[in-house]
């Protein structure tokens, strides 16, 4: 209910006290805060569960010291058993796609630099914001409680697909009150991306300040306004399949389960349901939902590219208008994850014909990106090497999407290493590459201090290396058969595959290793960096007119009249090389 | 008679003197903090009603999409099965439909009495207002009664699948209305206590608007349960 919080809306004194200045605060800077906070706490706990079974996939026998104090029955004297593999392996996929790439990216950037860049005090519905953190932060603390009950976390994959998910205990251990807490958790998680997908629309739509016309939004604000669209539009779907999910496991009902089940020697009570259904309404979410993480990614990399190559940024507009496409295309394609469910070949085929398509805004994207670099006075900032790092992920994690969108490929990729390769490229680093540049980039906005640009760049090259070596050899052993959710290899075919196995736990536990020069990089500076300057990349959109950080209500009781679009770079004629949107000089070629 | 529509005055784009073309909405409008209602920040930045007019239709976006969802698995559900058992719908839902749909009168009725201005009609649009609480409160009272007389008939949410997409569909309808009647509380509370016109307005239009889309939305439920049930 909007009125709910009408009042609050326009209370812009700041609070004074703890509580309110730092915990249930209305500020969208600090709501921003809390957001990246709790992704980045997320990510080191996805990334440690992806050490574990790292380590378990090619030493099976080694004590994991602590993780049988974790789970005595998962994990006894430090050995995990298969299905406690699996539950890490499901909390590793929630806990990432959920509370680190739909978080950091959209909520956490998003809600800090949205209103600023648009010229506004705030978002639209500042209560209900501080609303939406708090159920996402609910939604975190119940899926890391399924770590605590009895038979521990869920086995079934951050898909959660039925009848595993659906029938109960005795689909094996984690799937009774584990799995109920995914569902419950997840569907929590839903509401919080509503309520913020609802105020970013609102607040991107109706709160923009004089002069900023849609054609002069920072490309980040286009990314977050077409990922906030997206998330309206899936993130109720996915509830809904989470409510028939629920009902399945607790009321009894027989949505997703089919008649005649065994499992476990028992026959199921259930009659008729099909598990295909949840995929479609899964997936149906599902696919948006990838978009969801890799689309602000590609707004803060045209930010970026477009600043340190000192150029505009090639094609504002097919910019603007393929993230539009990519957003309208990502509905049409989730039977793409469903060829092996025996579909229609002209379903088929039509979710093939509409997923290749993608790739046309994809690759204009590309190109843009390209055709800005080229020419331009580049500074290799950390920033500017994340956001190529992004370019060059995202086009190799992209060109294999192209083999699996073959209906007639799929089959035989679809259970192996190539699909782990194929989104941990595309989805997983390339969006992780994007909230790097963010950090680099904003980081002196949001904190008053700059990072250290040396170990930025170690970090860079580091971590650019160390994803390369444990991604691209997943694609080979995926060509060559090695089946994905695996937590042994005991097959003939497989063992000679243990030593390229052996190499990617290596550059994994090494590429980990190296994101502590990150947190040490981004604590340190928090405290000790030294002090930025209000503009200090020479920025031309809003956010670089206000102080860093920038005060309560972003631009101190004043209202910024916009001039000109974002990207106005290496402009002749000047005694600097760039106009700030808010400075209201005459350039040629202005619109 | 053409009902007259409620609406917060058409936003005053302001005259340009310059190229700036229409920018965002802080332009002009209604905007809470200039409306004389006292209290609400110091300065004159604030958030234009359209705002939460844009906001509410992009909740009720989403409920459309929960919705399709739940229609779309009604759909495969029953086409794709062969334990599909009709489950005939309790005669009392027509008297709540009927209940509901005046529900969305009366509440045009006290919109029209807010219109026309004035303390006394406050007082008439706020007793309106009362009884459409009154009607959704029964409405809600109604959908139970359904329950009781399905669960009379031994039909309960997991006895067949076209009975679980009965509770479902009635469940989660009722839930969404009683956010509409929680609403409407705070709107009857609202506009006494409130003399701020723009606020008022927008707290019982976009009320409205919720109450028009349940509306709408039960019937087609109704429809849906009749037809495919």
């Amino acid at each position: 209910m909007p009125e709910a919080h009408a009042e609050t809306a326009h209370q812009h004194h700041a609070p004074t006290k703890f509580i309110w200045k730092y915990i249930f605060s209305l500020d969208h800077k600090v709501i921003g805060k809390q957001y990246y906070f709790l992704a980045l706490f997320s990510v080191v706990v996805g990334m440690i569960l992806s050490w574990l079974m790292r380590i378990h996939l090619v030493w099976p026998n080694a004590k994991l010291y602590g993780l049988d104090l974790l789970s005595p029955a998962g994990a006894p004297g430090g050995v995990m058993t298969p299905e406690y593999y699996l539950s890490l392996m499901t909390l590793h996929g929630t806990i990432m796609i959920f509370f680190v790439l739909t978080t950091a990216p959209q909520s956490g950037f998003g809600n800090y630099f949205l209103p600023i860049q648009i010229g506004a005090e705030d978002m639209a519905f500042p209560r209900l914001n501080m609303l939406s953190f708090w159920t996402t932060f609910v939604a975190l603390m119940v899926l890391l409680s399924t770590f605590f009950v009895t038979d521990g976390p869920p086995i079934s994959g951050w898909t959660g697909y039925p009848p595993l998910s659906a029938v109960g205990s005795s689909a094996g251990p984690g799937e009774g009150l584990g799995q109920t807490l995914w569902v419950i958790s997840i569907a929590i998680f839903c509401i919080g991306s509503l309520l913020g997908a609802l105020n970013f629309i609102a607040t991107t739509l109706d709160l923009r300040t004089k002069g900023m016309k849609l054609m002069r939004l920072p490309l980040t604000c286009w990314a977050w306004f077409v990922t906030a669209v997206l998330g309206l539009l899936s993130f109720a779907v996915l509830f809904g399949a989470c409510a028939l999910l629920l009902l399945d496991r607790v009321g009894g009902t027989s949505f997703f389960i089919p008649g005649g089940l065994i499992v476990s020697d028992k026959i199921m009570p259930h009659s008729g349901g099909s598990p295909l259904l949840y995929q479609h309404l899964f997936w149906f979410f599902g696919h948006p939902e990838v978009y969801i993480a890799i689309l602000p990614g590609m707004g803060v990399t045209s930010h970026i590219i477009s600043c340190f190559a000192r150029k505009p940024i090639f094609g504002y507009r097919a910019m603007a208008y393929s993230l539009m496409a990519i957003g309208f295309l990502s509905f049409t394609v989730w039977g793409h994850h469903m060829f092996l469910s025996g579909m229609s070949p002209y379903s088929a085929f039509s979710f093939s014909l509409f997923t290749m398509a993608i790739g046309v805004p994809s690759a204009i994207k590309t190109f843009n990106w390209l055709g800005t670099l080229w020419g331009g006075k580049i500074r290799f900032t950390s920033a500017m090497l994340f956001s190529i790092g992004f370019v060059s992920l995202f086009v190799t994690g992209g060109l294999s999407g192209i083999f699996l969108a073959q209906p007639q490929l799929d089959p035989m990729l679809h259970a192996t290493y190539f699909v782990v390769a194929h989104f941990h490229m595309v989805m997983g680093v390339a969006a992780i590459f994007g909230m790097f540049a963010g950090t680099y980039f904003w980081f002196p906005k949001m904190f008053g201090r700059m990072m250290n640009e040396t170990w930025g760049k170690v970090h860079f090259w580091t971590t650019f290396i160390g994803v390369y070596c444990v991604f691209m050899p997943m694609h080979f052993i995926g060509v060559e058969g090695a089946i994905r959710r695996y937590s042994t290899w005991t097959d003939n075919y497989l063992i000679p595959m243990i030593p390229v196995h052996e190499f990617m736990t290596i550059a994994a536990l090494f590429t980990g290793a190296v994101q502590f020069i990150f947190l040490i990089n981004v604590f340190w500076s928090m405290f000790k960096g030294e002090k930025a300057t209000d503009n200090p990349w020479k920025g031309t959109s809003l956010e670089w007119t206000v102080p860093s950080p920038p005060p309560f209500d972003n631009f101190a009781g004043k209202h910024p009249v916009v001039y000109h679009g974002p990207y106005e770079y290496g402009v002749p004629g000047k005694d600097k090389d760039y106009v700030m949107q808010d400075s209201p000089e005459k350039i040629e070629d202005d619109e | 008679m053409a009902p007259t529509v409620l609406t917060p005055a058409k936003p005053e784009v302001p005259a340009r003197t310059d190229d700036l073309g229409p920018g965002g909405g802080s332009n002009g409008g209604h905007r809470f903090g200039d409306d004389g209602s006292g209290g609400y920040g110091g300065h004159a930045w604030s958030v234009p009603a359209r705002a939460y007019r844009t906001g509410m239709w992009m909740a009720l976006a989403a409920i459309v999409m929960l919705f399709a969802a739940f229609t779309s698995a009604l759909v495969v559900r029953k086409g794709i099965s062969n334990d599909w058992v009709r489950t005939a719908l309790p005669n009392i839902l027509w008297l709540n439909t009927a209940v509901l749909l005046l529900s969305s009168l009366t509440f045009e009725l006290a919109r029209r009495a807010f219109d026309a201005g004035g303390d006394l009609w406050v007082v008439r649009g706020t007793r309106w207002l009362y009884l459409t609480l009154g009607l959704g409160v029964a409405f809600i009272a109604g959908q139970l009664v359904a329950w009781r007389e399905l669960a009379a008939r031994g039909v309960y949410l997991a006895t067949n699948p076209s009975s679980s997409f009965f509770y479902l569909l009635t469940a989660a309808h009722g839930i969404h209305l009683l956010g509409g009647i929680v609403a409407l509380g705070y709107a009857a509370i609202i506009v006494r206590k409130i003399a701020a016109e723009p606020r008022k307005r927008i707290v019982v239009d976009l009320t409205a608007l919720y109450w028009h889309f349940m509306d709408g939305l039960w019937v087609y439920l109704l429809i849906l349960l009749t037809v495919r049930l």
